[in-house]
């Protein structure tokens, strides 16, 4: 049997076995003890031609309702936005996305230069001094950080705002207790953190205040009087940030966040069923050799010529083994360089104006939506592309519905917050046309 | 062949230490540690008024590929850090006994110092490590 | 050959645009009535300002400066550099995986769940275990998913004492790494002089506290732990469980599975094994497989079926939780899946056989040349050490600087830490008898240079668009971001 990727002839393999000295390749598997070794077939599908894998595979995509194919409010932490055509080019060039990661630097230069600029971007957009290279997703850059401020201020505890996406809190109490870090959720009050309860909860043992900016119900939290408390207590202010809503709301650097953490996939990533998508990781020069994953550094080499190295490596864990205080090592580095390509293709201009399209969009939608008969807002407060509303009737009952329409509703809130019934959280992004929000308005009316 | 200096006392993890009077110490990394760590490029140092303890680590030295802890020799408090290794750590590799020290400690129990290594016991001591 | 490259910032000329959006459709609201002055931004990010062809001409060059397995041989030991298919890369930029949103309702993801579950399924006939998660994005996210869950088990047994892990001293970086954040203390057991562990030593510190034993097998020197029976039941014996690091699954798929072995918990890697890209350092996906006593503790949510319908699990009690949000690296999947369905049984047993044949044929063909520490057969990698060398004055980084110089990735070096001056070779399957055949003559080659004129081997790279770069002021006074001056 002949496979294509595998180019051995028996010609070659007989060569090859004769130079070993082994009569056949079983010879060479003669040190695997019989009782384990696997005898028979491994019970999986027959393989299939090039050709009968693409029928297969659009036949399982076409059995998943594409977003292209319907319009959807959905957000919550992922959102559908344009990607210029040039992200896939450039990400499909196998150069990049074929090679490993670069541990020699003098052949890795692209991917290298890419990296630091995809971390010159994320600093500019965070407002931040510092940016590491990626992240597996906003979660885990969050629940990093976490571990981060605890290192570096030698507390144990993080005070997180239920306001922040539950998934997000859901993993990093899977990390806390991992290190033996107490979490504690911090209420919230007409949809923003309860600024009260936060100073009532704060202590000595408090390494971090993490909130979510806008936050998981879409409003701009009160940073100031938060960052007040957080740094009068010396504990770190993590801030996980929707990157999209960063080119015209107050950069989190602004505020004096020492952690920002988020996901960048608005910025050139597709929903992928929720991965891959990319996590970043900010923060200010103090604590950047603090910060966990990989950095790209700039440098020169033997003649003088500016170059990239990985760099800061003394932080990581094949150096640190048992001592690292993160065992990341593979990221996202092809996502991040996609979502580089984004903000490059978006520029100085094009990211302020996205940015303010969503902003606009958002609010033409609450418009509408809140001046149907039954609809009322769930909380009062600013908001950039996302914000929540309450409804007479469950939202999965009124989403099943919407479907028949093709049209996919927005988050049902009560999944992860049982006292908000009823309650629906809607995202609308640059992408949704005022033909398809006018749509859904009357649809839903039509619904109530 | 590493430079062992006469007057200092050592430890078994590679530090120095210089009695400076006044029940105080100054302390840092030997010739021959510096040597095996290679290029350093950057020490986290411990705060004035930091606590030590005998035997525990207080900070750590880096280089490109390694890293490398600094076990306190003595118990006490620290009273001095050498600030300027935070631009520039490479002082340990150019005069570790010298500009390269690290920090002043204020003995809590100077009999602590009789168990250090004398420079010929250091000197036995690396010997036996190679 | 030298030659800089500028920054994309640098290339930035005001005015320039490489966009397109669509005119604003609704009535236009100005700014300050949509938000209050002081939460706006006042300066807006420097992003560059460029044309379209100026931004691919940029990463163009920048590729160009890139060595991936398409551009040339990549025999990275433990990092399996075999041929990411192309068609895998069509799939799985269909728009029905692509474009879908991890909180659609389940009857509009049925095809993404159908291939999550029939991947578990396939993950778990391959290494023998009762149930697979996909959730963990990368080999150590899974090291640590699957340390979580024996720190888990043990406690559900009331058994609080169970605070060490044990590894070999051939092990990855990432086993301690993984093991500490866990929350584990790390035992270090040294290997014998075979390269495998040593019982004795291992007997001597498992015991009462043990949590686990993490194994790579076949291990970091590409050889099978062919004391595994006795391991895993001096393991067992002992109250602890067995960890497999699936870093080097590709010598055993069809061959060995990790379950028949004694192994309680399994990761693989999707990006080393099942041939998806490695994407320049990720994403990755590493899928989790335990035994059924694990099964409670799996990540939720889990991909599940119920008569013909997919659907994911989310009540499960005793699980430790999430360990990444949504469901997993679902593009990275696709691809992995979309290999296993071509390689099918036979193919996947081919790909083992003819890995494990082609670094064998590369170890005999160079242990004349280059020390080799252990003799006896190898599995799908192995390694070589450069102390001859060392001895003219050439270093193992000289020898990986010049292969740069033919076109070549060197092999992984320095590691694993118990070799010195290690070189691990790794050639995968999809590499032909002619590529091996060019890089073992190259290796010769440097091994007569650095007899003959080293100065060619430590002055090495000669042909690489950047020499050698300064590491020490990169670590010393990082510049990890550019700033207008």
């Amino acid at each position: 049997m002949r496979f294509r990727y595998i180019p051995n002839t028996v010609e070659d393999q007989k060569e090859m076995l004769t130079e070993i000295g082994v009569e056949s390749v079983e010879d060479l598997f003669a040190d695997i003890p019989s009782a384990v070794r696997f005898k028979g077939n491994l019970n999986l599908p027959k393989a299939m031609s090039e050709h009968e894998i693409t029928t297969y595979m659009s036949k399982l995509a076409a059995k998943n309702v594409s977003l292209n194919d319907c319009s959807s409010f959905l957000g919550a932490g992922v959102y559908q936005h344009f990607i210029p055509s040039v992200v896939n080019h450039v990400i499909s060039r196998s150069e990049f996305y074929t090679a490993y990661t670069p541990y020699q630097p003098e052949i890795s230069q692209g991917e290298l230069q890419g990296i630091f600029e995809f971390q010159s971007l994320i600093a500019e957009l965070t407002g931040m001094e510092a940016a590491n290279s990626s992240m597996y997703d906003g979660a885990t850059s969050l629940a990093e950080a976490a571990t981060m401020a605890a290192g570096s201020t030698r507390r144990n505890k993080i005070l997180v705002s239920l306001a922040v996406h539950p998934e997000a809190r859901a993993v990093l109490k899977t990390y806390a207790r991992g290190q033996n870090l107490e979490v504690v959720e911090v209420n919230i009050k007409d949809g923003k953190t309860d600024l009260e309860e936060l100073k009532e909860t704060i202590d000595a043992q408090t390494a971090a205040v993490i909130i979510q900016y806008p936050n998981f119900f879409g409003l701009i939290e009160d940073v100031l009087p938060i960052e007040e408390v957080t740094h009068q207590n010396k504990s770190l202010f993590i801030v996980s940030a929707n990157p999209m809503a960063l080119p015209i709301l107050k950069a989190p650097g602004e505020f004096r966040a020492d952690i920002v953490v988020g996901d960048n996939q608005p910025m050139g990533i597709p929903t992928s069923f929720g991965g891959p998508h990319v996590g970043f990781f900010a923060t200010s020069s103090k604590l950047i050799r603090k910060m966990p994953g990989r950095i790209v550094g700039q440098t020169t080499d033997d003649q003088g010529n500016r170059g990239f190295v990985l760099t800061l490596q003394a932080r990581e864990q094949h150096i640190r083994r048992e001592k690292a205080t993160s065992n990341i090592c593979s990221n996202q580095a092809l996502v991040a360089l996609a979502s580089a390509v984004y903000m490059n293709a978006m520029g100085k201009q094009g990211i302020q104006e996205v940015a303010k399209q969503n902003l606009q969009k958002a609010h033409y939608a609450y418009q509408v939506l809140t001046r149907i008969k039954g609809v009322e807002p769930l909380f009062e407060g600013n908001f950039f592309n996302e914000f929540a509303i309450k409804l007479p009737k469950p939202v999965s009952k009124i989403n099943e519905e919407l479907l028949k329409h093709n049209i996919i509703g927005g988050y049902d809130l009560s999944k992860d917050y049982p006292t908000l019934k009823n309650a629906m959280l809607i995202a609308v992004t640059e992408i949704k046309s005022k033909e398809e929000i006018d749509e859904f308005a009357a649809r839903l009316e039509g619904l109530l | 062949m590493s430079e062992i200096k006469q007057e200092l006392k050592y430890s078994k993890e590679h530090e120095w230490v210089e009695v400076i009077g006044d029940n105080k110490v100054r302390v840092g990394i030997t010739d021959y540690a510096q040597n095996a760590l290679g290029d350093i490029v950057f020490v986290e140092l411990p705060e004035v008024d930091d606590e030590v303890t005998i035997n525990d680590t207080f900070g750590s030295v880096e280089s490109v590929k390694a890293v490398s802890d600094i076990y306190s020799p003595v118990s006490g408090t620290v009273v001095e850090v050498n600030t300027s290794l935070e631009d520039s750590p490479e002082l340990i590799n150019e005069d570790p006994y010298g500009n390269g020290w690290i920090v002043v400690i204020e003995l809590n129990d100077s009999s602590e110092l009789d168990e250090l290594l004398s420079s010929e016991e250091y000197e036995t001591f690396i010997k036996e490590e190679e | 050959m030298r030659k800089e490259k500028a920054l994309i910032f640098e290339l930035s000329k005001p005015g320039r645009i490489s966009y397109s959006l669509p005119e604003l459709d609704v009535p236009e609201v100005a700014l300050d009535e949509l938000l209050p002055k002081e939460l706006l931004r006042e300066e807006p990010p420097e992003f560059p300002e460029v044309s379209e062809l100026d931004l691919m001409r940029h990463y163009t060059e920048l590729s160009n400066r890139n060595h991936g397995v398409d551009s040339g041989f990549y025999p990275l030991g433990s990092c399996t550099m075999k041929y990411n298919p192309k068609i895998n890369e069509d799939v799985a930029r269909y728009s029905g995986f692509t474009s879908i949103h991890p909180y659609q309702s389940e009857e509009t993801v049925q095809g993404a769940l159908e291939l999550m579950y029939d991947m578990q399924e396939y993950l778990q006939e391959i290494t023998g275990m009762d149930k697979v998660t996909l959730q963990p994005a990368a080999g150590a996210h899974g090291e640590w998913t699957g340390l979580m869950m024996i720190r888990a088990y043990h406690e559900s047994r009331g058994d609080f004492g169970r605070t060490k892990v044990i590894v070999p001293d051939s092990a990855h970086g990432t086993n301690p790494a993984s093991a500490t954040v866990a929350g584990f203390e790390t035992i270090t057991v040294k290997s014998n002089a075979d390269g495998n562990v040593d019982i004795e030593e291992l007997k001597k510190v498992v015991g009462e506290d043990t949590a686990t034993l993490m194994l790579t097998n076949p291990n970091t020197l590409g050889l099978f732990e062919k004391d595994i029976i006795e391991i895993a039941k001096i393991v067992h014996d002992a109250g602890g469980l067995l960890y497999y690091d699936g870093a080097n699954a590709n010598a055993i798929l069809g061959i060995a599975r990790p379950g028949d072995m004694g192994f309680d918990v399994v990761h693989l890697n999707l990006h080393k094994t099942f041939s998806t890209p490695h994407g320049g350092g990720g994403p990755g996906s590493g899928p989790v497989g335990v035994k059924k006593i694990l099964e409670p503790f799996l990540p939720k949510p889990m991909v599940a079926k119920k008569d013909d319908k997919y659907y994911l699990d989310y009540d499960r009690p005793q699980s430790i939780g999430r360990v990444k949000p949504f469901y997993g690296n679902f593009g990275v999947i696709v691809r992995a899946y979309a290999y296993i369905r071509s390689m099918g049984p036979d193919g996947l047993r081919a790909v083992s056989e003819n890995a494990v044949l082609n670094a064998n044929y590369m170890m005999r063909k160079l242990q004349d040349y280059y020390h080799l520490p252990f003799r006896q057969h190898c599995k799908h990698e192995f390694v070589l050490s450069g102390i001859k060398q060392k001895k003219l004055g050439v270093r193992t980084l000289d020898i990986a600087k010049r292969l740069l110089d033919f076109g070549f990735h060197p092999p992984t070096i320095y590691f694993p830490l118990i070799v010195e001056e290690c070189l691990m070779i790794e050639p995968t399957e999809t590499e032909n008898k002619e590529t091996l055949d060019h890089f073992i003559n190259t290796l010769i080659q440097i091994a007569k240079e650095a007899e003959e004129e080293p100065e060619k081997v430590l002055k090495a790279p000669h042909s690489t668009v950047v020499g050698r770069l300064d590491e020490v002021t990169a670590a010393r006074k990082p510049i990890i971001r550019y700033k207008k001056s």
